[in-house]
């Protein structure tokens, strides 16, 4: 294991043409556009791409709409955290050989539904027969059926989660590209409209159009790129159910499976992490998700983010894009981690006061996919 | 229009859970290798992988695991049944099923986790009748 940490690095990152309402293009035509973008930020060419990673579209779809005939693909698809656990699948692929230039992408007609991939299960599946008669509100009730074991295990409250929604408001605050940029006080989360309780409309991810892409390669040819590499240091995955009514613990995510190997792989712990994307689809995913990584003991995510100390000149710099929350949603989240923590390492962010974490070396990125279902956590490093 | 809401289609392993439901009974499967309780209904037992798998009839008593109280983004057929509760009970016999908690009033301040329920069938077609659980 110790042989892949580093090998690999990130040189390209994009997001779509434009992100946001966009009723005037397919979800391929967005995720067409991230792919030029990024393989452009790399000053490489759509045609030197060798391996294609993507989730949602089959990587037969997305390469067959690009043209081009990968060597390498893999299209595991575990939700929004899909793309994350890619870095690591690229870079072990990259590291063997097996190819060079990976293409990792998701773009998705989130809110205007043009062109969609098919999604759905059907009545007979393990959600069909028992959970879907029950009138299960999908993602957001399955979260926050989960999050209500927290509150009543370990005394979470609705302030403290919507501290989480109100220190990434204040990055979003920054970012011209996010959606909403207003800024947010506790109390206006907590009396948002309830969408399924405990979670109000703040407490819950946008939805919009959008796509993102990131291009992987070897830390050598990584270093004939445009840009500086960021090297992927660790990686690990996890998961440990579908279906909400099957998860063993609704207090105990997959993160506390996905993190460890990451780390020890990277060699470093949660203390040298300068800055963290980890994916908030609610605001219960990023508390749960902070305990199960160790950067704070199980049950004290709730004091952890209080006082603000996830927000711009906060002790713990988290979701420095504005996140799901603020910046963008198109439908699964992960790929827009790695672009802004790649950002963040770049140090493009230099002329921008506290948008950029000073001195910003190592980051951690975490999606959560699924209905808490599996995670992947990569540690990433300015070379 | 109203849209019918969701009803489930059964398959060979878990017809028995189905037609128990029809006949008043709650039945779950219980393994015989390391005699844990099973749901939903599967080929091998989730917790030791062993296929000696068997029925058992539950008491219909349990606790409330955890819920959510769904106001908005449900499915479209149940826009008009909210406010209502989707929740987790943990049957005396040790498995987690969803249900809805009826018979109660759908807020945080009535819906307790760990308060004691009980299932009542509610017959949602000629072929399929639901378990669903209220205070007791
Ligand atoms: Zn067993």
């Amino acid at each position: 294991m110790m042989g892949l940490s580093g090998r690999a690095a990130i040189v390209g990152a994009a997001e779509s043409d434009a992100i946001g309402i966009l009723p005037g293009k397919s979800t391929l035509q967005l995720v067409a556009e991230a792919s030029l973008n990024a393989a452009e930020d790399a000053g490489l060419s759509i045609r030197d791409i060798d391996a294609v990673f993507t989730a949602g579209w089959r990587p037969t779809e997305v390469a067959e709409y690009l043209g081009i005939a990968p060597r390498f693909f893999d299209g595991t698809q575990v939700g929004g955290s899909s793309y994350v656990i890619h870095v690591g699948h690229a870079a072990a692929a990259i590291a063997n050989g097996l190819c060079e230039v990976a293409l990792i992408v998701h773009g998705e007609s989130g809110r205007s539904r043009i062109g969609m991939f098919p999604e759905g299960g059907g009545p007979q599946l393990p959600a069909g027969q028992f959970e879907a008669p029950y009138g299960l509100p999908g993602a957001v009730g399955s979260y926050a059926m989960a999050c209500s074991r927290h509150m009543h295990e370990f005394g979470t409250t609705r302030e403290q989660l919507a501290e989480i929604a109100v220190a990434t408001r204040k990055w979003a605050a920054m970012n011209p590209k996010a959606f909403s940029r207003d800024p947010l006080t506790i109390e206006e989360v907590v009396s948002a409209p309830l969408i399924c309780w405990p979670f109000g409309k703040l407490d819950c991810c946008l939805v919009t159009d959008a796509a993102g892409a990131v291009i992987v390669t070897s830390l050598e040819r990584a270093r004939d790129c445009r840009m500086r590499p960021i090297r992927v240091l660790g990686f690990g995955e996890g998961l440990d159910h579908q279906i909400i009514s099957a998860m063993p613990s609704y207090v105990h995510g997959p993160g506390r499976i996905s993190g460890p190997p990451a780390f020890a792989m990277a060699g470093v712990t949660a203390a040298d992490i300068d800055v963290a994307q980890i994916y908030d689809s609610f605001t219960y995913t990023v508390l749960l998700t902070l305990e199960d990584l160790g950067f704070c003991r199980k049950g004290e995510g709730g004091a952890f983010v209080a006082g603000q100390r996830t927000a711009p000149g906060g002790a713990f710099p988290l979701n420095t894009s504005g996140g799901g929350l603020s910046y963008t949603h198109p439908g699964m989240f992960g790929i827009f981690t790695i672009i802004e923590a790649v950002r963040q390492l770049r140090h493009e962010y230099a002329d921008q006061g506290p948008r950029q974490v000073a001195d910003a070396a190592i980051g951690l990125i975490h999606g959560t996919g699924g209905r808490l279902s599996a995670t992947g956590t990569a540690i990433l490093g300015r070379d | 229009m109203a849209q019918d809401k969701p009803l489930p289609v059964p398959d060979p392993v878990t017809q028995p859970y189905w037609d128990g439901l029809n006949a008043g009974e709650l039945r779950i499967q219980r393994c015989r290798s390391c005699e844990k309780a099973v749901f939903y209904p599967r080929a091998l037992c989730p917790h030791c992988g062993s296929r000696d798998l068997g029925w058992i009839t539950c008491s219909g008593r349990g606790t409330l695991h955890a819920f959510t109280i769904a106001h908005r983004g449900t499915p479209a057929a149940f826009k008009g049944s909210t406010p209502y509760v989707v929740a987790m009970v943990e049957l005396e016999e040790g498995a987690r099923v969803m249900t809805n908690l009826i018979d109660v009033d759908p807020t945080p301040e009535a819906v307790k986790i760990g308060m004691a329920v009980e299932v009542v069938f509610e017959k949602a077609s000629d072929a399929i009748t639901l378990a669903k659980f209220r205070p007791r």
